[in-house]
């Protein structure tokens, strides 16, 4: 508990390094064990990023982060349809949390003057910025489910291995070429929220305009709703259109291929990896707010340490932002 | 907490943390953008060193960051050494595992490919030697 006051008794009564009552690290034993925890958990979540280095590492082709997170709330209402926004989104929620890791620590410095009203003010925005990113968190994974398509184990954002032209609906090669390396999104049919299969058929073209648009496929819309193999494409069990086409360089030059979906590992990570962090921030937020009652209602001013408790979350609401500067790091920059 | 910084000081020390974190990240968001061919896309359509220059720009951006948040806002600056050691030295390890996994993982795309390359392999049965066709016992004269 009270640092200053260990300390003192211990240069008073001169007692030897073994005899106890001495911290030899200068800090309490909560804050202490926050670091110690803090480490463990930096080690959990090394772990599951070097995973996700080793895995990616070991796929021929990963989806390019700038193409799988351009898309933004309001995107096709505010900006017009089709506006690419890479990683404007992502940058957007990496400020919340860098603000509010600021709002954090003068919550501290306030606690250290011993000012109530200061410490629960301050605290009160931290928890609106670890809101605020829960939020976009939950857009960002709605959009992924619900608009493309992404599962534990389905990818539907792969990579072009090769140069060529999709064909069109009855087989003919059309105009619309592609380079090796482009990116594109497997679509599925009566996508976009029009209810189910059954309505796909009446006006799909219509529907297939709205939602995250985007790549090649844009704008391609098969007759056929049903699974199976067309000339043009083929129709997965699940509803994904996989799209053929003519192979126009290389070895392969002349065939006709269909594309894939995406390294299957994508994921699952990304779902895994990003949802144990924002489990992270939920966790922290729920503390903050239980702090920041216990402070209001005047707890820590009889302990008059500070508003340690402050400090101990606060390290954590740090270590939260720390994880996202390597999350966003290995997810959406490189 | 040995910070005999003055309280008017250290809020301002804060606010130029939080310019400092939101500069660093529109950097690293514009050198991952301009990697990627966003900005100048002929340049990162024909050449390769513009994604490598971008990757090791935000990877040492990214560690400045991690440092000044655990230093400045986390006030491991102000702890003992022998706290931030026992804290910061562990970390050490993880070098180790990114290269040996990293490493890994690489190795598993080659085998990967190989085995593909294998699997498209077309063998023509009459101008080919089958496998085992070559083989025979060996005889006396052979070794003379």
């Amino acid at each position: 508990m009270a640092t200053e006051a260990a300390v003192h008794h211990e240069t008073e009564n001169e007692k030897g390094a073994w005899d106890g009552g001495k911290q030899p690290f200068k800090v309490s034993y909560g804050k202490l064990m926050m670091w110690y925890f803090l480490l463990s958990d930096a080690f959990t979540f090394s772990g599951f990023l070097i995973a996700y280095g080793a895995l990616r590492f070991s796929m021929p082709t990963w989806p390019v982060p700038d193409f799988v997170f351009k898309t933004a709330p309001f995107n096709n209402i505010g900006l017009g349809h089709g506006v690419d926004l890479p990683l404007i989104f992502v940058t957007f929620m990496s400020f919340l949390l860098i603000i509010s890791s600021v709002t954090m620590v003068r919550a501290v410095q306030e606690g250290h003057r011993e000012n109530k009203n200061g410490v629960v003010f301050w605290m009160l925005l931290t928890i609106v910025g670890g809101l605020g990113f829960l939020g976009c968190q939950a857009w960002e994974w709605t959009n992924l489910i619900g608009t493309e398509h992404m599962t534990m184990t389905t990818n539907p954002f792969g990579t072009h291995t090769e140069s060529g032209a999709y064909l069109n609906e009855d087989g003919s090669v059309s105009d619309e070429t592609f380079e090796m390396g482009d990116s594109y999104l497997i679509h599925k049919v009566s996508a976009h929220g029009h209810g189910g299969e059954a309505h796909a058929g009446d006006d799909y073209s219509e529907g297939s305009h709205e939602g995250g648009d985007h790549g090649e496929a844009h704008g391609f819309t098969p007759a056929q709703t049903a699974p199976g193999n067309y000339a043009g494409y083929e129709i997965t069990d699940k509803g994904y259109i996989l799209r053929k086409y003519r192979i126009l360089d290389g070895d392969l030059a002349g065939r006709t291929a269909t594309q894939e979906f995406g390294p299957k590992a994508f994921g699952a990570l990304f779902f895994f990896i990003t949802g144990f962090h924002g489990f992270h921030v939920f966790s922290g937020v729920v503390f903050l707010i239980i702090i920041m009652l216990n402070a209001a209602s005047g707890l820590y001013v009889k302990r008059k340490n500070g508003y340690e408790m402050v400090e101990k979350i606060g390290l954590y609401w740090h270590f939260v932002d720390l994880v996202w500067v390597f999350v966003f790091l290995v997810f959406y920059l490189l | 907490m040995s910070d005999h910084r003055s309280y008017e000081e250290s809020i301002k020390a804060v606010y130029k943390g939080l310019v400092l974190l939101g500069v660093v990240t529109l950097v690293e968001v514009a050198f991952s953008l301009f990697g990627k061919g966003h900005i100048f896309p002929s340049l990162a359509e024909n050449y390769r060193w513009p994604v490598i220059i971008a990757s090791l720009v935000i990877l040492i951006l990214s560690l400045y960051k991690a440092y000044f948040i655990i230093y400045e806002f986390m006030h491991m600056k102000y702890e003992v050494s022998g706290l931030s050691k026992t804290v910061l030295l562990p970390c050490v390890l993880l070098i180790w595992a990114i290269i040996a996994f990293f490493w890994e993982g690489n190795d598993w795309n080659k085998r990967r490919s190989l085995i593909e390359k294998k699997n498209n392999e077309t063998v023509d049965e009459k101008t080919e030697p089958q496998m085992g066709s070559d083989v025979r016992i060996l005889k006396e004269e052979d070794f003379q």
